[in-house]
């Protein structure tokens, strides 16, 4: 086992790209990784999506974003995980590179949204479901998440206002980050007066989709400094799951799979939830960034809304989260989504964070959680010293 | 259309067919192959009783394609009586709100339609339980 870096990084805006096609998109930040790493070619490219075959008919991605990159003849391959498809990848890319069959490994995300209408938008989502017990009756992938948060409303006797600062912090944070979205400010009231879209979860709840890519390079850390001045290691990468409908889960309010996840990553990186200074949560949701922080171990069951409410995930809190924007305002181009969080975290570790960076960031987590918590993926990374 | 994959389905959509485990007791919908909780492969064809409670719910407004006709329509996690949680639509629920802990019962009702020269799925929905005359 070697250990292994973070040698460039790329990105797209996250947008509503009418113009650019999935492989535009692709192409664009995965030459923009390329070029940051200054590489010319690699030994693979894992390519993370969830709807290319929904949405726009084209599936074997591996093979048609390695063509049009400039990539002929390399290895490969696509990975997916639902809306933790990004995330997935890099645990590939990760575990290709360590163990030393791989050298340098592209890992690139894309998701074309854009290219149609609501409601089938709404019926791709729900793929990550379970198809003949959840989709089938109805339940959109935005409703697994309301009952959720209905229950856990119930059980720890909390209002729906105590998630208010989840959104307004990514808000606040999108609008210094120029690939975000929704580079705009809300209220407190525009929040609590937002239109319900499956009670108890309203619009400013629930994170905007879009059109998006982003990429990462990957290389052996003894050869890092070759490519870069400020490679970022990975030092935990891991994967968990729970069943895949919600209501085979043993507890619905403990996302099980987030808990398991984390505890590997914590192991496998020798560290705490006390040691990490940035965590990009997979805050689809502003539930599900509530119970994702209780299940990483930075908040007590039921308590994870707490540190929303007291300011703590805020730029100059102890816990800073959606540090340029998160899913609810950068966006949520599903199956890259996880490739955004660690380009993000990567930039706050490099210092490159701008007006978002956060001061003294050694140590960032981030989290990427495919369907309604069946697939969680957490990625622990370190500035280079 | 999916016409075998919704054939397959029908003694869980008219019959709520599960399994117990015979060796940890384990109730499980819908069916499988090797036990959640044991990994056994021990397992038995149960039908639940369509009786529950409502263990949390939602209501949806913006519906996937195929479920407009019901929007806005209830959906819950079911708390079968001595059995495993459904998701299933609750329905005939006239003025009222749906609450956790709601008795309901089970009733076969149409899913979805698929456009006018397509299938009619028919399952399982709950409706608020009724009172014996």
């Amino acid at each position: 086992m070697r250990d292994v870096s973070i040698i460039g990084l790329g990105q797209v805006p996250v947008a509503e790209h009418w113009d650019k096609s999935l492989r535009d998109l692709a192409v664009q930040a995965t030459r923009n990784a390329m070029k940051d790493a200054g590489i010319q070619a690699a030994d693979a490219i894992y390519v993370t999506n969830m709807l290319s075959g929904e949405y726009g008919g084209q599936e074997h991605l591996g093979a048609l974003i390695a063509d049009f990159a400039g990539l002929r003849g390399i290895e490969a391959l696509k990975v997916e995980a639902a809306c933790g498809s990004g995330g997935a990848g890099l645990v590939l890319g990760y575990l290709a590179v360590a163990s030393g069959l791989r050298d340098i490994v592209i890992v690139t995300g894309v998701e074309k949204m854009t290219d149609t209408v609501r409601a089938k938008t709404t019926t791709g989502l729900a793929t990550a479901a379970d198809a003949d017990y959840e989709s089938d009756h109805g339940v959109s992938f935005v409703a697994l998440n309301a009952l959720v948060l209905q229950r856990y409303m119930y059980e720890f006797k909390v209002g729906r206002e105590r998630l208010a600062n989840f959104a307004i912090n990514g808000h606040r944070n999108a609008v210094n980050n120029p690939n975000a979205l929704l580079r705009f400010p809300i209220t407190r009231e525009a929040y609590l007066e937002s239109p319900m879209v499956a009670e108890p979860l309203t619009l400013l709840d629930c994170c905007p989709t879009g059109d998006g890519s982003a990429s990462v390079v990957l290389a052996p850390r003894e050869r890092a400094r070759e490519f870069t001045q400020k490679p970022v290691h990975i030092r935990a990468s891991t994967v968990a799951t729970d069943a895949i409908a919600l209501h085979d889960r043993k507890r619905l309010l403990q996302l099980a799979a987030a808990q398991m996840s984390a505890q590997k990553a914590y192991k496998q990186a020798g560290l705490g939830p006390q040691d990490i200074d940035i965590f990009e949560v997979h805050d689809a949701f502003t539930s599900m960034a509530c119970v994702s922080l209780e299940a990483c171990g930075f908040a007590e069951p039921g308590c994870g809304w707490t540190l929303a409410e007291e300011g703590h995930i805020a730029l100059d809190g102890k816990l800073p989260i959606q540090t340029m924007g998160g899913l609810k305002a950068r966006g949520h181009p599903v199956g890259t989504t996880g490739l955004y969080q660690i380009v993000e975290l990567a930039q706050q570790l490099r210092g490159e964070a701008g007006k978002n960076q956060v001061k003294d960031a050694r140590i960032g987590m981030a989290q990427s959680v495919g369907g309604s918590g069946a697939t969680i993926v957490t990625h622990i990374l370190e500035a280079d010293s | 259309m999916d016409l075998p994959r919704h054939w397959r389905l029908k003694s869980q959509r008219y019959h709520l067919t599960g399994v117990v485990c015979q060796d940890c007791g384990a109730k499980l919908f819908p069916p499988r192959q090797v036990c959640a909780d044991c990994s056994s492969e021990n397992l038995q064809s149960q039908d639940f009783r369509g009786t529950g409670q409502v263990y949390s719910y939602s209501i949806i407004r913006q519906a996937p394609l195929g479920f407009n006709e019901f929007e806005p329509y209830a959906v819950a996690l079911v708390e079968l009586d001595n059995g495993p949680i459904v998701t299933a639509q609750l329905t005939d629920m006239g003025s009222r709100k749906p609450y956790i802990g709601m008795p309901v019962e089970m009733v076969v009702r149409k899913l979805r339609e698929y456009g006018t020269e397509g299938l009619i799925v028919y399952g399982y929905k709950f409706r608020p339980r009724l009172r014996r005359a």
